[in-house]
């Protein structure tokens, strides 16, 4: 594997416009990840699914070179309708588009960030992976007291040109004091058995609201991986949804640090699994000053062979008082070969604090089912109206009407 | 102030901190093949007991000590623990009571147990293990009318080697984990007891535990077995003297419930906790299983800890049998440094299975509480169902509170409800109970007790009464 990596990295650094000193920082990363290799079970975070594994076993060697140099045709039927939206278009890991046309140009600013070093600490050697390979890095700046008016959506696609296996992407967004933005990840795959390895950062000034929905729905091979970094100042609000249903591997991971007082985060989850699929959700919501608040909801509905992972976790510092931290995950097993695996933990380090979690999992309710068949649907009528109201319940946190509505159709719910 | 008042202003923390003055027989320091065979020689033990404990030495060496736990340790040196200490005077076994050295007697009259059993009110057959040994054990012939086998290790080893052949390690295997591995190969007493078919045991049995000799290790054993039908109710106790060094108890207990068989454990654990600032104290590294093997079996845990430096230990419940089910009750309390990380484990394997965990954390001062579990429901254990809740409560901003739950659900059939919450005394309920005329502390003590009332209802009546008043004497000093 190692070989195989440097090599790829050799080929990178020929074809690619990158500076000496962006080479030697990459290079860096590189060596890190060289030294830590693939995450697998023996770390506590990969427990439940071991990713160095389940590459293994789907695409066995990756190959990591992407030719940044040439740019990909972009496939205008992919794209969502029936919303006016900004676009920011990745192709095989490259990014063809960026577009605002429905906004202020002034108020919008995009830097170049490709030297920048990753401003916390990680013990996560995918990141490494992600910063040695990954095409230059972005900042998208929304400037101080503006809400962008329409939604941005960002357009994940692979095509057959694809030269590697693996395909890393990396954005980072600062927002500006009181503004606002609204960010739909939408996941549109044409290949199959690639490992997709996505990183963001987010920077929250103060009043700003982020609205984040992760839309991964239309079955395909795809092994994905998915961190967000989110760092709250006073009086953010952080929302995140995560709809987790067409890939083969899915892990979303959220580490969020609520620094400014006064700030919250909540983070809601539905996973929609069939056949063979292993999909996870970590979360990490951090605490670290008075008056913070945090919410999340997971839901999962599961079935033949399907495997889902949910792992929270609230930390309280000493400091933080007035904490009010809140998860709840719950699951349906549809079938008698599919699993669910919990880990909600709260570490807490201060007394004046409301925090609880819960979890329940089991099948769906007989009861309900004989209920709704004594009034003339049939079994499979019933079920479906069950799992429906099931998944609704977390489609109805989402605060934006129109992404609400748009989210709806694309599960397939009815109101 | 002179040492003696010193010495008494102390004891008035801890009221079990004295130590007696008594000969001991040590083995030799370390932990080394000639150790474990001076341990088995001087319990004039078979061969196949000595097999047994030398196979899991040989599996100790390839082991590590495990360290995903919260509470960090310095690291213990092995050879630097002496694995045997005993009473000189129980060299030559004392036949009765009347031959028991006095000053053992004295100690456990100290303690509260008194061993002669006229002097006992309630009807509670009690094993007594000082160091590392069995010192006496009471009612004996009441018992033995019913069939009732209740006697030290060592003792069953000689006279019911075949029970003891059967049944020991078939829970923990000397495979196991660390700790248990190193209490296979040099565990050097604890009590054995079995319930004949059918029998429901007339009397609660109780062993109590006593560290006295310094730079000892306690590694006692203990096996129950109910046979098809039967009922126990089993109870814990453990002490030990104030010494500023830190102390390993690494002790192994398996249950087996045949068909129909309850068993009921509790335990109130009171070891040294070490000085406020977290000065000595014992380690209680203790490992704790129950295996349902049999259909429509139960077995419960009940545990009171307020006591060790760290405590470190999850009684668990393997439900193999079909319809057999699994609980666990749990109050622990840590206060100034202390430090424990503790749960259940919950392993569901046959059909119908049910368990309850309701876990209670009470942190105070500069302590650190970890909840830690474990819920897996097998593929094959159809229409099992679990349910656990583990609340906790904080006391300043100095302490932690932790919960890690581990749930897994293979099975479709079967339902986990798992609920935590995490929150401190309100100022209302004090302000409240203030208000009636109680001084902070008893308003803290009377919530803190309705806290935890759920698990102090299911010890028995004597314990009962013991715990609520060592829960109280726990936080004394964390209000205000």
């Amino acid at each position: 594997m190692n070989e195989q990596l440097q090599s790829d990295f050799d080929k990178l650094v020929k074809t690619s416009k990158f500076s000496n000193e962006e080479i030697n920082f990459k290079k860096n990363f590189l060596n890190n990840f060289i030294k830590k290799g693939f995450p697998n079970r023996k770390q506590e975070d990969w427990k439940f699914l071991d990713i160095s594994q389940i590459i293994k076993k789907n695409i066995s060697d990756l190959s990591y070179f992407n030719d940044y140099s040439q740019s990909n045709k972009i496939d205008p039927s992919i794209f969502v309708d029936g919303l006016e939206h900004n676009k920011i278009i990745f192709i095989n890991g490259r990014i063809e588009k960026i577009d605002f046309n429905f906004e202020d140009q002034n108020k919008i600013e995009i830097i170049d960030e490709t030297k920048k070093e990753i401003s916390f600490d990680y013990e996560n050697s995918l990141i490494d992976l992600n910063s040695a390979f990954t095409d230059k890095v972005f900042k998208i700046l929304i400037k101080k007291d503006y809400s962008l008016k329409k939604p941005l959506i960002i357009y994940h696609s692979t095509n057959d040109k694809i030269k590697s296996t693996n395909i890393n992407l990396r954005l980072d967004f600062e927002l500006g004091e009181n503004s606002c933005l609204k960010l739909i990840d939408y996941f549109a795959n044409n290949t199959t058995k690639n490992f997709i390895n996505i990183f963001y950062n987010f920077n929250l000034k103060k009043n700003s609201i982020l609205k984040n929905y992760k839309i991964d729905k239309f079955i395909n091979n795809n092994l994905k991986y998915s961190f967000n970094n989110i760092e709250q100042d006073n009086n953010s609000v952080s929302e995140t949804f995560i709809l987790s249903a067409g890939s083969d591997y899915f892990k979303n991971e959220i580490n969020c640090n609520l620094n400014g007082e006064y700030s919250s985060a909540f983070i809601n989850g539905i996973f929609s699994l069939k056949e063979n699929q292993q999909h996870e959700i970590r979360t990490t919501i951090n605490h670290l000053v008075e008056n913070t608040k945090s919410y999340q909801l997971i839901k999962s509905v599961l079935g033949k062979n399907s495997k889902s992972a949910y792992q929270g976790r609230i930390f309280v510092n000493s400091k933080a008082q007035k904490t009010d931290g809140y998860q709840l995950s719950k699951a349906i097993l549809l079938d008698e070969t599919s699993e669910f695996n919990a880990k909600p933990e709260l570490e807490i380090y201060a007394d004046d604090v409301k925090c609880s979690h819960g979890s329940a999992s089991g099948s769906l309710d007989e009861n309900s089912i004989f209920y709704l068949m004594s009034r003339g649907l049939n079994y499979q009528q019933s079920k479906e109206l069950l799992i429906n109201g099931f998944l609704m319940d977390v489609v109805e946190k989402i605060t934006d009407v129109e992404i609400k509505n748009l989210i709806t159709n694309i599960i397939g719910l009815k109101q | 102030m002179d040492t003696r008042e010193k010495d008494i202003e102390k004891l008035k923390d801890y009221k079990y901190g004295f130590t007696t003055d008594i000969e001991n027989i040590k083995a030799p320091k370390g932990l080394n093949e000639d150790v474990i065979k001076f341990i088995s020689n001087i319990k004039k033990e078979p061969k196949w007991m000595l097999d047994f404990r030398l196979k899991a030495y040989e599996r100790l060496k390839l082991l590590k000590e495990p360290d995903w736990q919260k509470p960090k340790y310095p690291k213990i040196d092995y050879q630097d623990l002496y694995y045997y200490s005993a009473p000189k005077s129980m060299k030559d076994k004392p036949k009765s009571l009347d031959e028991l050295d006095p000053k053992l007697l004295e100690t456990y009259k100290k303690l509260g147990i008194p061993l002669q059993e006229q002097a006992r009110l309630n009807g509670i057959a009690v094993d007594a293990v000082f160091d590392s040994v069995s010192v006496a054990t009471t009612f004996k012939g009441e018992l033995t009318k019913h069939g009732i086998i209740f006697c030290s290790m060592s003792e069953a080893i000689q006279k019911h080697p075949d029970l003891v052949k059967k049944y020991l390690g078939t829970v923990i295997p000397v495979t196991d984990h660390f700790f248990a591995t190193l209490n296979s190969a040099v565990f050097t007493d604890g009590s054995f007891v079995y319930i004949p078919k059918g029998v429901k045991c007339p009397m609660e049995l109780s062993t109590y535990f006593r560290i006295n000799a310094s730079e000892t290790g306690q590694f006692e054993r203990t096996l129950i077995i109910a046979d098809k039908g039967s009922y126990v109710s089993y109870l814990e106790g453990c002490t030990a003297p104030m010494r500023d060094e830190n102390q390993l108890h690494a002790a192994n207990v398996e249950l087996i419930a045949l068909d129909d068989a309850e068993i009921k454990y509790s335990t109130v654990q009171n070891w040294y906790p070490g000085d406020e600032n977290g000065k000595g104290g014992i380690y209680n590294f203790v490992t704790k299983r129950g295996l349902c093997k049999g259909k429509n079996s139960k077995i419960s845990w009940t545990q009171v800890e307020t006591g060790s430096a760290i405590t470190w230990k999850y009684p668990s419940c393997i439900l193999k049998g079909d319809n057999s089910i699994g609980e666990f009750y749990s109050i622990a309390i840590t206060n100034n440094h202390q430090k424990a990380d503790t749960g259940t484990k919950m392993i569901h394997l046959g059909k119908n299975t049910k368990s309850k965990i309701i876990s209670k954390g009470i942190s105070a001062g500069f302590s650190d509480m970890t909840y830690r579990g474990l819920v897996d429901i097998n593929s094959k254990a159809k229409n099992s169902s679990n349910y656990t809740q583990c609340d906790s409560l904080l006391m300043g901003n100095k302490c932690g509170a932790h919960t890690v739950p581990y749930i897994k659900n293979k099975n479709f059939d079967s339902n986990i409800a798992h609920e935590a919450t995490t929150s401190k005394i309100s100022e209302e309920q004090l302000h409240y109970c203030q208000q009636r005329g109680l001084n902070p502390e008893e308003a803290v003590g009377l919530i803190v007790n309705g806290f935890c009332k759920e698990v102090l209802q299911q010890l028995p009546m004597e314990f009962a009464v013991e715990a609520q008043k060592l829960v109280g004497i726990s936080l004394e000093g964390s209000v205000g």
